[in-house]
């Protein structure tokens, strides 16, 4: 459903006169004195000039150019596309609190700091934690923040010498990338072949140069890190604080708590677990947690309740700072809220059994043509590495641009970097059977091309929107705006 | 159990788990040591049904205050048209993911081209980012890219007449990054440009980052500033409320070298905090150096014009910890809900709403000082739609009393000082309301 005409960039429809607003008029145009020339501004802006129906054709067409977990399977591994329930939309748009500024004193705001503190609460729950900020704005925004803390803690204890982070070769990339925005080396240490931490390697990286380990689990593989019991104990005998990365918090749930796995500071992708949707690559939320003994370093200003029942904001000089204009994304703390209260305890105790079972399912049902390097049973995903049968040439880039024009998002792909042809597959538990059952057909109608007709993999996709770009005349040439074309 | 999100009947589970050659789902999780396990359930009460998430939202919201607002401080109350609202809640772009698959997600590819250049264009300057999270860490990143810069000037300069929330941003981010940041002082409520020169002077400052307009509304004057942090081998950075832009001088005539701030004034709603966003736009030399995603042009192998997300040697997932930044999500969903404001407004509406706001501010301003209960702070320069008044009543006197006629005041940035903004949103009743509730305290 592609028009040519709407489908144009919008200044492409831009027409000298049009106008696509109305506004209240200004009653008091004589009031304001002159403001001298030089501080006002001489060019055009340039922006469009269209009328709304324009502007309605125009955004409606270009999102029919895009996939998302309503429109069907997105089985993005580390991602957990579930389900984005309405009633979540619904909530967030609360007319009060939208109009609500954020600078509006507490005394005035007390239902809106009782969501924030309501949400933390059960996010403390969830996690083992004491306490939960809601302020950092993305999941990478909350490792920086937790690494923050782990440096806050040692400088509160006057241990100036802990500039490192060990952080597993299988890890997420925003990791070692926070820890280098939060000032610290990033020290690797490697996998065993099962994916898991080399305790036996991790043992000599351990010394009072270490702030902190960050670790996953399940690790990125999808595999639970058994050694987690003695990982903590050797990361807090050298002094250090275990970092937990939560992005694969979702098969936990209902199963296990990294406080009680011994981590100090985690944080949550409220998008990822808690399913408030990922608005093609954001507003995301990045709460973070702490253990008993930390709560004072979150960052200001904090949510607190009273004993007389009322809630207030403190901002502390012990904190270790703060990150973030507001209270964070406000609307998507109130989604994830609704969303906690929906599923309930019993529901959330549920969702990572399923998610784990879908996974496993897909596993076993692929295993027979697609290379599964780790043989184990995963949590809520799990990697394999490309084809079995490699003498094809069909690559992982391959699969995944065929699967489109079957309709499917593609897994992630070349990641985690331990394998060659990874291919990062995560299905969460709000897909049914049927749903997997046609994903699985058609993984297995590729595999059975890749041998029959390769070209035709290789080429695809060939019924999307556009077809494969060239990323490499984009990046030698880089045009990034209409005045560049 | 049985939820309307878990489509698993007990028949489905029993064909997944043979194919699993498990007995139970609990059989899945055998690897987890018993002592990690989770031996109760959540203390997170029952599900609550869709009448009684919404009776439990209506409840928090009942005890908030609903309030005319004239707090600003970096975040305001503005119109939203009905189209954005409508557009952005549209699920092919609310539930998709970060664009990774360019074939299928030309639509969140190609508003950010748009995004991009209506941003650059705004900010008078060559390219922009996909977006940052808010003003305040964007302002950050700034601070980051330009002490990067130099190694023989990695120091960074910033006005205390910046917001607050924003240099406190910083300067957690400097602290723990290691970047020496120093504070130019201010003269009568604007940054005293003898003291930046000074500082210059030093040889050490890689970058200077001023507000425009300043945390007290006042619109500064940067003549002969760029001119002077070139000069001294630093960057001009310089931070604003994006709406601003269509009126004041923007970045790029100033002769800056980065523009950052917060978007939230192109009708996002307040929210009580977010989701807002954070702009970046630069000189196009800086491209390579830039934080977060940068959507750019390309063609596909039919030769059709195509959008993908480029320069991606940047970022956290090629690079690791060499990328510019951590960031992965950002704001995407914002950036498409000011693209369309924007679209559906033009030069001449972004013009009218800034025009409407600064007139009944100048009202409201002269009203107020009518009173004899409060003065302008600094009434030898000139403002927009913000200002700063020295109160002779404490200011959460006023505030609480305001507040019982449905007015929330401004922001009390000393116990005499409230910052007051007017938006095109404040009707002449409710003007005239604050006006009659501060003569009679």
């Amino acid at each position: 459903m592609n028009n040519k005409l709407y489908d144009k960039l919008i200044f492409e429809l831009s027409r000298q006169g049009r106008c696509g607003y109305s506004l209240p008029k200004n009653n008091y145009p004589d009031a304001v004195g002159s403001i001298p020339a030089t501080l006002m501004r001489e060019n055009e802006i340039g922006l469009p000039q269209v009328d709304e129906l324009t502007v309605v054709r125009h955004y409606t067409n270009m999102s029919t150019n895009n996939f998302g977990v309503d429109t069907g399977f997105y089985p993005l591994g580390s991602c957990t596309m579930k389900y984005n329930p309405k009633i979540n939309e619904e909530m967030a748009g609360n007319s009060v609190i939208a109009s609500m500024h954020p600078n509006q004193p507490a005394r005035l705001s007390q239902g809106a700091l009782e969501i924030y503190h309501t949400l933390a609460a059960a996010l403390s729950e969830i996690g083992g934690m004491a306490e939960f900020t809601l302020n950092p704005y993305a999941g990478a925004h909350g490792e920086l923040t937790g690494l923050m803390i782990c440096r806050a803690y040692h400088d509160s204890r006057g241990d100036k010498k802990r500039t490192k982070v060990i952080i597993p070769d299988s890890a997420h990339g925003t990791n070692p990338a926070s820890a280098a925005v939060a000032g610290l080396q990033v020290v690797p240490v490697k996998s065993l072949p099962d994916g898991t931490v080399d305790v036996e390697a991790l043992a000599p990286l351990l010394d009072d140069s270490v702030a902190a380990m960050m670790m996953t689990n399940p690790n990125t593989l999808g595999i639970f890190e058994r050694q987690i019991p003695q990982i903590a104990e050797m990361v807090h005998a050298a002094g250090a604080l275990l970092y937990y990365d939560g992005a694969n918090l979702n098969p936990m749930l209902g199963i296990a708590r990294p406080g009680d796995m011994g981590f100090d500071v985690m944080h949550i992708n409220l998008h990822k677990t808690f399913s408030t949707p990922h608005g093609g690559g954001g507003p995301g939320s990045g709460p973070v947690g702490v253990r008993a003994g930390l709560e004072h370093l979150l960052p200001n200003p904090r949510v607190v309740k009273n004993e007389d029942g009322t809630f207030d904001l403190i901002s502390s000089p012990d904190s270790m700072g703060r990150v973030s204009s507001t209270l964070g994304n406000f609307a998507v703390e109130m989604r994830a809220l609704s969303y906690i209260l929906s599923l309930g305890s019993d529901g959330l105790m549920e969702a990572g059994r399923l998610a784990t079972l879908n996974a496993n399912y897909i596993k076993e049902s692929l295993r027979d043509v697609y290379e599964l390097p780790v043989d184990t049973i995963c949590k809520h995903e799990f990697v394999f590495d490309g084809l079995k049968d490699k003498s094809t040439g069909v690559t992982t880039l391959n699969i995944a641009k065929r699967l489109l024009d079957y309709g499917f998002h593609a897994p992630t792909i070349y990641f985690p970097l331990l394998f060659h042809e990874s291919l990062m597959i995560e299905p969460t538990e709000t897909e049914s059977l049927d749903t997997i059952d046609s994903f699985i057909e058609v993984m297995r109608q590729i595999a059975h091309e890749a041998v029959n007709d390769p070209e035709m993999v290789k080429s695809a996709p060939h019924t999307t929107p556009v077809r494969r770009p060239d990323d490499t005349e984009a990046a030698l040439h880089p045009r990034l705006t209409f005045d560049e074309l | 159990m049985n939820h309307r999100y878990f489509p698993h009947t007990e028949e489905d589970k029993r064909i997944m788990l043979k194919k699993c050659g498990v007995d139970t789902i609990d059989a899945l999780f055998a690897d987890i040591p018993e002592q990690l396990r989770l031996s109760r359930p959540y203390a997170l009460g029952a599900q609550m049904s869709e009448v009684e998430v919404r009776s439990f939202f209506r409840r928090l919201a009942d005890n908030c205050r609903s309030l005319a607002c004239f707090a600003g401080n970096g975040h305001y109350d503005r119109y939203t048209p009905a189209v954005v609202q409508s557009m952005i809640a549209r699920s092919e772009f609310l539930t998709s993911y970060t664009p990774y698959q360019p074939e299928i997600s030309q639509g969140t590819l190609q508003y950010i081209f748009e995004y991009q250049t209506m941003i650059a264009r705004l900010t008078g300057m060559e390219i922009s980012n996909a977006s940052l999270y808010d003003g305040a860490t964007a302002t950050a990143e700034a601070m980051i890219l330009a002490s990067g810069n130099s190694r023989k000037r990695p120091r960074v300069a910033y006005s205390s007449t910046l917001n607050s929330a924003v240099v406190e941003t910083l300067s957690t981010y400097a602290r723990y990054h290691g970047i020496d940041i120093v504070e130019i002082p201010e003269v009568d409520g604007v940054t005293s440009q003898e003291a930046l020169n000074a500082l210059l002077a030093e040889g050490t400052i890689g970058g200077v980052i001023l507000p425009q307009p300043n945390k007290y509304g006042i619109i500064e004057d940067f003549t002969g500033v760029a001119e002077a942090i070139h000069n001294a081998g630093a960057m001009f950075i310089i931070n604003s409320v994006a709406i601003d832009l269509a009126t004041l001088r923007s970045p790029g005539e100033w002769g800056a070298d980065i523009a950052v701030g917060d978007a939230q004034s192109l009708g996002i709603p307040l929210n009580f905090g977010g989701p807002y966003l954070g702009y970046m736009a630069a000189k196009k030399a800086l491209m390579r150096k830039m934080p977060g995603r940068i959507v750019g042009a390309t063609v596909d192998n039919q030769g059709q014009r195509t959008f993908v997300l480029t320069l991606q040697a940047r970022e956290q997932h090629i690079r690791r910890e060499k990328a510019t930044s951590n960031i992965c999500s950002n704001q995407g969903l914002m950036a498409l809900f000011v693209t369309i404001y924007m679209s559906l407004m033009g030069d001449k509406g972004l013009k009218e709403v800034n025009a409407t706001g600064a007139a009944a501010a100048h009202h409201l301003a002269r009203e107020l000082e009518a009173t004899g209960k409060m003065k302008l702070t600094y009434p030898n320069h000139p403002f927009l739609n913000e200002f700063e008044m020295t109160t002779s009543i404490d200011t959460e006197t006023i505030i609480d009393a305001l507040a019982k006629v449905g007015i929330l005041a401004g922001v009390a940035t000393a116990p005499n000082k409230l910052l007051i903004a007017v938006t095109e949103m404040r009707t002449e009743e409710e003007i005239n309301r604050y006006v009659e509730t501060v003569k009679a305290l």
